[in-house]
């Protein structure tokens, strides 16, 4: 599996943000039920935790997060390791290059996941908002209000969208994604059902891996979505009952101006 | 200070007059903060204090993201990452910023078209209106380099089509355009030459906003009626007017507790929806996204600057007559600054003497539709640039001008306005009945 | 009532203008207007609402604040590396290897029975600096061999590469208390200051012994350092 992904990657240097527009065609993004979406939603620690799982079997093959320091993993709001399964996670799992040694070490919590584009693969640390799942209509940005921008709910589709379809074109296999814009991507099939096992003994259907997934890459996007929803609130909390005292006092204030004799 | 007629701040104590007479600081904040003030503003006067505090929120929040951001090629992208995911509080700090950044120009909007409703423009306010609208570009300028900081795909492409603007001008277009990117293409040294400028601009429009307040706090505020405080004494004025602090000063930060907490809500819960999603991609000299959009608050004058195409009569006759020097690449970027410039020129176009609209019968339709011309071109900004659209924005930039050009000095002439009150007190009075001035209150 | 037009409601401002900050501007002159509010049922309710305004307005003004003074605080990247773990399954008896922590080197040296030995035998009244300085330990702790060394057997010693005369780093295996023929001893060339195979000053114009970090064993090849 390993090998046909990478192999198929590395047909996919054609593939860059602005080539996935380029063919246009109305794309087709399910709207994925997530666990934080809304304002009160909160990450799925478990949801985070397969959803490492998936990318580091399958999608680290090809794609870096290199703007995401693995210690974050051990973060409040993320997947909930603790200090010690970072460590282990990042020694057994990758090497980086340490100038000082001037050689390779396996990773530490400390370093960041490795960068990994050498297939033209994108990185992957803020794709689920380099990405709007939902537009319109008519430009009015009314679906991404209520249903949010759809990052992660367009990563979901796309790793779900594949018809089965192939075709060959100028030198590079294509494979219809009815997700994609244009309708064929450069990127193979990553996921099929059952293939990457999980501790609890989670569903890992096709789905629900791409749905674990695209949830893990919300979080190494937005890894401080809980923190900002809870300044959200605070702040709001705040202002309202400041705004309700000051228009309470505005009203006493002006009484004498606006009813004077009364 | 000049204005209308009000007790001034006397020193009392020794300590008092020692100041006074060395810096009378303590007299021009008095004079500043309790200047009278017409007791009939309504709330379209709010939003002076909002813009005000979104200049300190925007000099606030940049100066401590600036302790962590890397004006290079090569860091700039992965420094704001820094700020989002390692600095204490930073993802707040810059969202704050960012969406602070559209705040702002809510509050200028609103306050623009307050302005051009009630008639602030006119006589005698045209200095306060000049100083505003080169705020306005102060604000649009230091916005534009500052959404290059971030160098996402939206940064680097969006300076790339700004910075070409200038490259239209004929003959000494691509010298200029070279000069401000500091090479043939964005860079390096454009990234750290906006970086500088994005700093100091703020700085300019904190002047300009001393001097806008200066201005207006010298002919007295407008008002909803347009009529002006009786000033031939102090007791009379006293009829017509409130002392700012703290009748508006509490008013004033009631709204603005209630729009910051809608602000709140949206930093909060959807920091990213007034973005755009390629900006989170790096910079890419090598691949241009689909659609390049500009930030909503650009897209009418977007909108205006992509209106006029070649096919269009007046860019053909333009260019007809200045033998080809006027193009039409050049002629849009002339009809986005024009369409700022015939606002700025309101004061000597609107040829009523009346200056409320509100005593306006037949202005009140026009304005409104100008309302709706500038949703249209912000909409239309945002859409791609193909029928019908095209037409859409051709059709929308024609109003924006001839509102200003052919329906302000015409309506003046023909226009036959309302009653208007002969006082502020009578309108006042109006609202809220008839003041004994000698009962005591309660 | 300096600066409010005459037909103000006379005693709101004035209420005003006892509780707020304008006080002092606004109303020195003619206190003899005040009218006391003290037993007023409405004024005491006035003054609540006012008093809560200013206070919710301070609490929501002190909350803005914090986070700019917290952004200078060391980040997150900086934080995580205030510990690290270090491997030392590859540092022979005899030979020492230097990390860097907190932007400052870290000597560990892997002692031979001669140093340890060398160290232990020294009087403690030939120190200049009588204390261990180890802060894994207590800070009254004396100067001893023992207190020193990071484990038992005191193959361990594990010190700042920072001369405590002036910052510069000092040389191992080198100056006046190195053991012929075997090592240890560090020298500092700024000053000229001897370290004894414990690290202790013994000579020259550094005031203190090198101090340890607070370090431990985590198993039996790593140690963590902060």
């Amino acid at each position: 599996m390993f090998k046909k992904i990478a192999l198929s990657a590395l047909t996919a240097l054609s593939l860059t943000a602005g080539g996935a527009y380029a063919a246009g065609g109305e794309a087709h993004v399910e709207d994925f039920d997530f666990s934080f979406e809304g304002p009160f939603g909160t990450y799925d620690q478990m949801q985070l935790q397969r959803g490492l799982k998936v990318y580091t079997e399958v999608c680290a093959a090809c794609h870096g997060l290199k703007f995401v320091p693995i210690r974050s993993l051990a973060e409040d709001g993320g997947p909930g390791f603790t200090e010690d399964e970072v460590r282990a996670y990042a020694e057994q799992n990758f090497e980086v290059f340490d100038e000082e040694l001037d050689d390779f070490r396996p990773a530490r919590p400390t370093d960041h996941f490795p960068e990994n584009n050498g297939v033209g693969a994108p990185d992957l640390s803020l794709m689920a908002k380099a990405r709007a799942g939902f537009h319109g209509p008519y430009g009015l940005g009314i679906n991404q209000f209520v249903k949010g921008m759809g990052g992660a709910e367009y990563i979901a589709s796309l790793l779900t969208g594949y018809t089965g379809e192939e075709k060959f074109e100028a030198g590079t296999t294509l494979y219809e994604n009815h997700a994609f814009p244009g309708g064929w991507i450069s990127m193979a099939p990553p996921l099929s059902d059952e293939l990457v096992e999980f501790d609890d003994g989670h569903d890992n259907s096709v789905h629900h891996m791409a749905q674990d997934v695209s949830a893990f890459l919300m979080w190494t996007a937005e890894p401080k979505m809980m923190a900002r929803k809870q300044a959200g609130f605070v702040g709001v909390f705040f202002l309202v009952v400041l705004s309700a005292l000051l228009y309470l006092v505005n009203k006493r204030i002006w009484r004498p101006i606006k009813h004077p004799g009364h | 200070m000049a204005g209308i007629p009000h007790d001034h701040y006397e020193p009392n104590s020794g300590a008092e007059k020692w100041l006074h007479k060395r810096l009378p600081i303590v007299g021009l904040l008095y004079d500043t903060i309790m200047i009278p003030t017409p007791k009939n503003l309504n709330w379209m006067w709010i939003w002076g204090i909002i813009l005000t505090f979104c200049l300190a929120l925007q000099i606030v929040t940049g100066i401590v993201l600036v302790m962590h951001y890397t004006p290079h090629v090569d860091l700039a992208f992965a420094s704001v990452e820094h700020i989002m995911r390692n600095v204490n509080g930073g993802f707040m700090l810059r969202y704050l910023h960012a969406n602070g950044a559209s705040l702002f120009f809510i509050a200028v909007y609103a306050h623009i078209f307050r302005g051009l409703y009630y008639g602030s423009y006119k006589a005698p306010r045209e200095i306060t209106w000049i100083i505003g609208m080169l705020i306005y570009l102060c604000m649009m300028g230091t916005a534009f380099m500052g959404y290059v900081l971030p160098w996402g795909q939206m940064s680097f492409w969006g300076a790339t089509v700004i910075t070409g603007l200038f490259g239209a001008i004929p003959l000494i277009g691509e010298p200029i355009q070279t000069w401000l990117l500091g090479g043939p293409a964005v860079d390096n040294a454009t990234l750290n030459r906006f970086f500088s400028l994005h700093y100091l601009l703020p700085f300019v429009i904190a002047g300009l906003v001393a001097v806008h307040i200066w201005a207006f706090h010298t002919t007295g505020n407008n008002n909803p009626t347009g009529v002006e405080v009786r000033r031939t004494s102090k007791a009379e004025a006293a009829k017509d007017t409130v002392p700012f602090w703290p009748y508006y000063v509490i008013k004033d930060l009631f709204a603005l507790a209630v729009i910051l907490a809608v602000f709140f809500a949206v930093v909060g819960f959807m920091p990213n929806y007034l973005g755009h999603p390629d900006n989170y991609i790096e910079a890419n000299p090598l691949a241009t996204p689909a659609h390049i959009v500009p930030e909503w608050y650009f897209l009418p004058f977007y909108a205006i600057l992509r209106a006029f195409t070649s096919e269009v009569w007046v860019v053909q006759i333009a260019s007809f007559v200045t033998g080809g020097i006027i193009d039409a690449k050049f002629f849009g970027v002339l009809a986005m600054f024009g369409a700022i410039a015939v606002m700025a020129l309101a004061p000597w176009l609107d040829t009523s003497s009346v200056r409320s609209g509100k005593y306006r019968p037949s202005f009140k339709w026009w304005f409104w539709l100008l309302v709706i011309d500038f949703f249209a071109l912000m909409w239309l900004g945002a859409m791609p640039a193909e029928e019908p659209y095209a037409s859409f924005s051709l059709i929308a930039s024609a109003y924006w001008f001839a509102y200003f050009l052919v329906i302000l000095p015409l309506l003046g002439v023909i226009e036959k306005p309302l009653p208007r009150p002969a006082t502020i007190e009578e309108d006042f009075e109006a609202h809220y009945g008839k003041s004994s001035d000698a009962t005591p209150a309660e | 009532m300096k600066g409010t037009p005459l037909h103000t409601g006379p005693e709101t401002s004035q209420t005003l203008c006892d509780h707020w900050v304008f006080a002092a501007l606004v109303a020195p002159s003619n206190g003899a207007n005040l009218v006391s509010h003290a037993d007023d049922h409405e004024g005491t309710r006035r003054d609540f609402l006012y008093y809560a305004a200013a206070g919710a307005g301070a609490v929501t003004a002190g909350a803005a604040i914090w986070p700019l003074v917290n952004q200078m605080n060391p980040s997150a990247d900086v934080r995580a590396l205030s510990t690290i773990r270090v491997d030392v399954s590859g540092i022979e008896t005899g030979t020492q290897l230097t990390v860097k922590w907190l932007g400052k080197p870290v000597f560990i040296r892997r002692r031979t029975e001669e140093e340890i030995a060398d160290a232990a035998s020294v009087e403690m009244s030939a120190l200049v600096d009588p204390l261990a300085r180890n802060a894994n330990l207590d800070a009254s702790a004396d100067a001893e061999d023992a207190n020193r060394a990071l484990d038992e057997t005191g193959q361990w010693l594990v010190m700042m590469g920072v001369c405590t005369h002036l910052g510069c780093v000092p040389i191992g295996n080198a100056g006046d208390f190195t053991v012929e023929g075997v090592g240890g001893g560090w020298f500092c060339p700024c000053h000229g200051s001897h370290y004894d195979t414990a690290g202790r000053i013994r000579k020259g114009p550094a005031p203190e012994n090198l101090p340890v970090p607070p370090a431990e064993f985590v198993d039996e090849t790593t140690i963590l350092l902060g």
